[in-house]
C-alpha cells in the first residue's frame, strides 16, 4: 500500500486503512526485538536525523533503537529550544540539515506546527515526534497497537483519556486514531483543562472521572505537570489526584478487562497510585515495547524509495 | 502481429496431480538425503513457500511418523532491491518458533528464478542462529540465475523466457492447484 | 504653478460629489472644482482619463518603527510605502525606542518625515511614560510639538484609573485618545483566536472576550469623561455590538477595523500551515466576526479603515508560530482590499472613501479628507481596473510580512498629490 503522505505529521492526516496498515507492519517488525541478533539490514546506508528542539530521553531513545535495529545510521541533533534564541531561523536550520542529505528527519518541538513548517521547507520526509500541543502520532499509533494486541479489535471500544487535555498532543492524536478505528473516545478532566471545541475533533467530554470508569474498556492517564503550565489551570496536585487520579479503590467499579495506559513518565501518586501503575490492569510497559516496533515500521515506511525510482 | 497475439498466452505446466506427486517425491528425497528427520527443520519463504512447506511437513510426518518443525519467514527486510522501488513493499510476519542453531534448515519456496530471494533468505536464517546446514527445496526451477544459487530438491524444471511469469496457485480446493506459465508478448 | 486635473471621476463624500469633474489646484491648495473640459488659463494639464480622484487617503494607524527598529522600517520607507498604497497622510504610533513620550522623539519623527518629503506623517504620542502603563506622559508638551492623538498601542492601558485620567487630560486638549482594547489577563499568551481551530492546531487562543471586555470599559470611561475616544483594530462581532450600543447612548466614541479582519479568518492559520504571516494582534477571528465587520463598515458603526501597518523583519516571522512577532505589513494592500468590498457590492465607493479619508482625517483633526476649494491639494488617483498580484518583494516597505502573498487584486493608486506636488507610482 502506498501511503498518501510523504511525511507523518499527524494522525489527523491518515485514513483508517493507512493506520491499520501501519499497525500490521509494526506487528511484523516487533518479532525482530525478540531475536538474539536484533538487527535486519533493511535501512542499511540510510541516515536518520533526530532533530529535537525539545529535550526528550524516552522518545529519542525509542527512535534511536528502532533505527539502529534496522541498520540505519541514526544521528542526534539537539537544537536549542527555540530557533529564536540562537538567531537562526527555522528555515536556516532546515536547509542546513537538508544539505547533509539525510533520508529522514524525526522532529520534536515545543512549539506546535514546527514539523509542518519544516515539511514545507525541505523535501526530506519528516516524522513528527511530538509538536507542542498539536500531535504525537507515533505515540497514538503505539497506543492503538497496544490496545489492538490486547483486545483484538478496536471497533466499539470505549476509551477514556484523562488529564490536561488542553495541553496534550497525546490526547489529540489518540482522539483521531481511536475514532478512525471505530472506538468512542471520552476526554475527562477539570473544565479548565478541556479546550474549547474539542468535541469537533470527534470525542465526548466529561468533567468527572468516577462516573465514567464503569463503562470504559481503556483508561488512558495523561501526565500532569504542575510546574509547566498545568499549574495555572488547577489548584494543586493533591486535589488533582483525589478527583482525577486512579487508585485501586476507584477501579473497583471498572470492567474486569480494563486496560490502564499512560504515555509516561508516570507521576506516581498523582495520576496513578503505584499499585495501579504496577498492577494487573496496567499495560504501560507494553506501550514502551510496542513503541520500538511501531517506530521501526514507520522508519521503514517513510524512508522509502529513491529519487531514481520516482523518475 | 495479428490481433490474437496481443493477449498474453497462458500455458498450464503442472496440474494438481502432477504437483501432488512432485511434492511426494521431494519429501522422500529430503528424508533420504538427510537419513531421517533428526535435527531437520523446514522454513517456508513467504509468501509462495508457505503452503509448500506445510504440505511437505505433513507428508514427512506421514512417511516417518515424526513431526518436523515448520516455520515461515518473510524476507522483505533483507531484499537487495528495496531502494529501487517507488515505495516500500509490505512486510509480513516471520514465525519461526524454534531455534535454528545447529539444525539442518530446509528452505522451501515455490519458484526458483534469479536466486536473489534465496540469498536474502539465507541472511535472514543466519540472523536467527547458526544452522549446521542450509538446503533448498523448490516446486519449480525456471532458470535465469543471477546469483550462484542452486536447489537441492526440485519438483520440476522447465525453461522459461526472462520476461515470462510463472504463477503457482495452491490452496483452496486441491483440484484447482496448478502451475501456469504466462508468456510475455514477443 | 497651477495644475488642472482633467478627465477623472471625482469622489468626495464630504461634498457629496461622485461624478466627472475637473480639479484646479494652485500653491498646494484646491482652487476650484470645474465642469469637465471647462477652459482654464495657464494651468498645466494633467490627463487622468479613466481614473478616479479622491481626497488623499489617510491611515491613522501605522507603526513606522523609527527611532529604534530601523531594520524593520524607517519613517522614510514607511512614508514611501504609504504613498504607494495611495495614502497622502499617515499617523504613526508611539511604540518606538525610545518611546514617543517626549517632544524630542516627536520632533525627530517629524524631521525624518520632512526629509523624506512623501506622505505627511502625524505622530501619535504615548499615553504613559515608556508605555509602561503607570504614569501619564507629558501630554500637553507632546500636543504642542505636533502629536495629533495619544495611544499606548501595541499594548493596552490595563489600569482603568490611568486611562480615565488620560481621557480627561487629553480631552481638554481636544486630542483623540486611541485605545488598544485588549484585556491581557484574558488574552493571556494567546497567539490566535480561541476556538476549535486553535484547539485543533494546538495553539493557545485569545478569546473574543479579551477585546470585548476592554471595549466595554473604554465606552463607559468615554461616556464618563466626555473625551474623544477611538477604538483601534476591532475584530469581533461582540465589539461591534458594544460600539453600536455606546453610540446609541450618545457617547463620543469612534472605531476602526483593518483589511485583514474583513478579508481573512482564523482558517488562514490552518490553511497556511502555521505561517506566522497570519499572526496578528488581535488575531484573525471567525467568519461571523468577519461578516459583522463588513456589515458595520457599511452601516456606519465602524468609522474608518486603518491598516495597523506593522512591518517586521523576516527573521522574527520565519520561526515557530508561538515565537513569532505579531503584525502584518499592510499599508500597500489596504486600498485594494477595500476596493474588493466595493466590487463585491458590500460597500459603495463613496462610503469606502469616507472610511479611508474623510473620517480618519476628522478623527485625528487634520486638514484633510475633502477637496472642497481652499483645502490642501492632497489627492489620491486610483485606477479601479488595474489588475495586480501581491508580491512582497515589490513592497516599498521594508516589511515583507503579508498573508496576502500571491493574491490577485484589482484596483490601485497610480498617483498621489501631496500639497499639490505630484508623485507618480508606477
Amino acid at each position: 500500500m502506498k501511503l498518501s503522505v510523504n511525511s507523518l505529521l499527524g494522525l489527523g492526516d491518515l485514513s483508517r486503512g493507512e493506520i491499520e496498515f501501519i499497525l500490521d507492519q509494526a506487528a511484523s517488525f516487533k518479532e525482530i526485538n525478540y531475536r538474539p541478533v536484533k538487527k535486519v539490514p533493511t535501512l542499511r546506508g540510510k541516515t536518520v536525523i533526530n532533530l529535537f528542539f525539545e529535550p526528550s530521553t524516552r522518545t529519542k531513545t525509542s527512535f534511536e533503537i528502532a533505527g539502529k535495529r534496522l541498520s540505519a545510521d541514526v544521528v542526534n541533533f539537539a537544537a536549542s529550544q527555540s530557533s529564536l534564541i540562537k538567531g537562526e531561523t527555522l528555515s536556516d536550520t532546515a536547509k542546513n540539515l537538508e544539505a547533509m542529505k539525510p533520508d529522514l528527519l524525526v522532529v520534536r518541538a515545543q512549539a506546535s506546527g514546527v514539523p509542518e513548517m519544516l515539511s514545507r521547507l525541505v523535501a526530506t520526509p519528516i516524522i513528527n515526534a511530538g509538536d507542542g500541543c498539536h500531535e504525537h502520532p507515533t505515540q497514538g499509533l503505539l497506543d492503538l497497537f497496544t490496545v489492538r494486541e490486547h483486545k483484538k479489535q478496536i471497533d466499539g471500544l470505549k476509551i477514556a483519556i484523562v488529564g490536561d487535555i488542553r495541553h496534550s498532543r497525546v490526547a489529540r492524536s489518540n482522539i483521531y486514531g481511536f475514532k478512525k478505528l471505530g472506538a468512542e473516545v471520552t476526554v475527562v478532566g477539570p473544565a479548565t483543562m478541556i479546550p474549547p471545541g474539542i468535541e469537533d475533533l470527534g470525542c465526548k467530554v466529561a468533567y468527572h472521572l468516577e462516573p465514567v470508569i464503569p463503562e470504559m474498556d481503556v483508561i488512558m492517564m495523561l501526565r500532569i505537570q504542575m510546574e509547566r503550565g498545568s499549574g495555572k489551570f488547577f489548584p494543586s496536585s493533591r486535589e488533582y489526584s483525589k478527583f482525577f487520579g486512579l487508585s485501586l479503590k476507584k477501579l473497583e467499579s471498572a470492567k474486569r478487562e480494563v486496560l490502564i495506559m499512560h504515555p509516561g513518565p508516570v507521576n506516581r501518586g498523582v495520576e496513578l497510585s503505584p499499585e495501579v501503575a504496577d498492577g494487573p490492569f496496567s499495560v504501560i510497559l507494553d506501550q514502551v515495547e510496542n513503541g520500538v516496533a511501531v517506530r521501526m515500521a514507520l522508519l521503514y515506511l517513510f524512508c522509502g524509495g529513491t529519487d531514481a525510482a520516482n523518475s | 502481429m495479428s490481433k490474437g497475439d496481443k493477449m498474453a498466452r497462458k500455458k498450464k505446466m503442472m496440474d494438481s496431480e502432477e504437483i501432488r506427486r512432485a511434492l511426494l517425491r521431494v519429501a522422500h528425497e529430503i528424508v533420504e538425503r538427510n537419513k531421517g528427520v533428526k535435527d531437520l527443520v523446514l522454513i517456508g519463504i513467504r509468501r509462495g513457500g508457505e503452503q509448500i512447506a506445510s504440505r511437505l511437513s505433513k507428508i514427512i510426518q506421514e512417511i516417518e511418523g515424526q513431526m518436523v518443525p515448520c516455520g515461515f519467514m518473510d524476507v522483505t527486510m533483507y531484499r537487495d532491491d528495496l531502494y529501487h522501488m517507488r515505495h516500500q513493499p509490505e512486510v509480513h510476519q516471520t514465525q519461526v518458533n524454534f531455534a535454528v542453531e545447529d539444525k539442518v534448515v530446509v528452505l522451501v519456496d515455490d519458484v526458483l528464478f534469479t536466486g536473489r530471494t534465496i540469498r536474502a533468505a539465507m541472511d535472514s536464517v543466519i540472523d536467527l542462529g547458526r544452522p549446521r546446514e542450509i538446503q533448498l527445496a523448490v516446486l519449480v526451477d525456471r532458470g535465469h540465475r543471477e546469483f550462484p544459487i542452486r536447489a537441492d530438491f526440485v519438483g520440476r524444471n522447465f525453461p522459461t523466457s526472462r520476461t515470462d511469469l510463472v504463477n503457482v496457485v495452491l490452496g483452496g480446493e486441491a483440484k484447482k492447484d496448478k502451475v501456469e506459465l504466462v508468456e510475455s508478448e514477443k | 504653478m497651477r495644475q488642472i486635473l482633467r478627465g477623472a471621476r471625482l469622489v468626495d463624500p464630504v461634498q457629496g460629489i461622485d461624478e466627472h469633474k475637473d480639479l484646479l489646484i494652485e500653491k498646494g491648495r484646491v482652487v476650484d472644482i470645474l465642469k469637465p473640459g471647462e477652459k482654464v488659463s495657464d494651468a498645466k494639464l494633467v490627463e487622468l482619463d479613466g481614473l478616479v480622484i479622491t481626497p488623499g487617503l489617510v491611515d491613522i494607524h501605522t507603526h513606522l518603527r523609527e527611532p529604534g527598529y530601523e531594520w524593520k522600517e524607517t519613517v522614510a520607507t514607511g512614508a514611501e510605502a504609504a504613498v504607494f498604497g495611495g495614502f497622502t497622510a499617515i499617523a504613526c504610533m508611539a511604540n518606538t525606542d525610545p518611546v514617543n513620550d517626549n517632544p524630542a522623539v516627536t520632533e525627530y519623527i517629524l524631521e525624518r518625515a520632512r526629509l523624506a518629503d512623501l506622505a505627511q506623517v502625524y505622530p501619535i504620542g504615548a499615553i504613559s511614560k515608556g508605555l509602561k502603563g503607570e504614569e501619564l506622559s507629558e501630554i500637553a508638551s507632546l500636543c504642542e510639538h505636533g502629536c495629533v492623538g495619544f495611544s499606548d498601542d501595541g499594548r493596552p492601558v490595563m489600569d482603568a484609573g490611568l486611562m480615565r485620567r488620560a481621557m480627561e487630560y487629553a480631552g481638554a486638549f481636544d486630542r483623540v485618545l486611541i485605545s488598544h482594547p485588549e484585556d491581557e489577563n484574558l488574552s493571556a499568551g494567546g497567539v490566535m483566536n480561541e476556538s476549535a481551530i486553535a484547539t485543533e492546531l494546538g495553539l493557545p487562543g485569545a478569546p473574543s472576550a479579551a477585546e470585548e471586555a476592554m471595549v466595554a470599559r473604554e465606552s463607559i470611561l468615554a461616556g464618563m469623561t466626555r473625551a474623544k475616544v477611538h477604538l483601534a483594530h476591532l475584530s469581533t462581532r461582540g465589539s461591534i455590538k458594544l460600539v453600536r450600543q455606546a453610540k446609541d447612548r450618545g457617547i463620543n466614541i469612534t472605531c476602526e477595523s483593518c483589511p485583514h479582519y474583513f478579508t481573512l479568518t482564523e482558517l488562514a492559520v490552518k490553511q497556511s500551515g502555521y505561517n506566522a504571516n497570519t499572526r496578528v494582534n488581535p488575531p484573525l477571528r471567525g467568519e461571523d466576526d468577519r461578516q459583522a465587520i463588513i456589515d458595520a463598515l457599511a452601516d456606519g458603526t465602524i468609522d474608518c479603515i486603518s491598516s495597523d501597518h506593522a512591518p517586521h523583519n523576516l527573521a522574527v516571522k520565519e520561526v515557530e508560530f508561538v515565537a513569532a512577532a505579531s503584525g502584518i505589513s499592510g499599508i500597500e494592500t489596504s486600498l485594494a482590499l477595500g476596493l474588493k468590498l466595493v466590487r463585491e457590492k458590500k460597500l459603495k465607493l463613496a462610503r469606502l472613501i469616507e472610511l479611508m479619508s474623510s473620517n480618519p482625517a476628522r478623527i485625528i483633526g487634520i486638514e484633510a479628507g475633502s477637496l472642497k476649494p481652499g483645502m490642501p491639494a492632497d489627492i489620491s488617483v486610483i485606477d479601479l481596473d488595474r489588475k495586480w498580484t501581491v508580491a512582497s518583494k515589490n513592497f516599498k516597505s521594508l516589511g515583507k510580512n503579508t498573508p496576502f502573498e500571491g493574491l490577485e487584486l484589482c484596483g490601485r493608486a497610480v498617483r498621489v498629490f501631496v500639497k499639490g506636488k505630484p508623485i507618480k507610482l508606477d
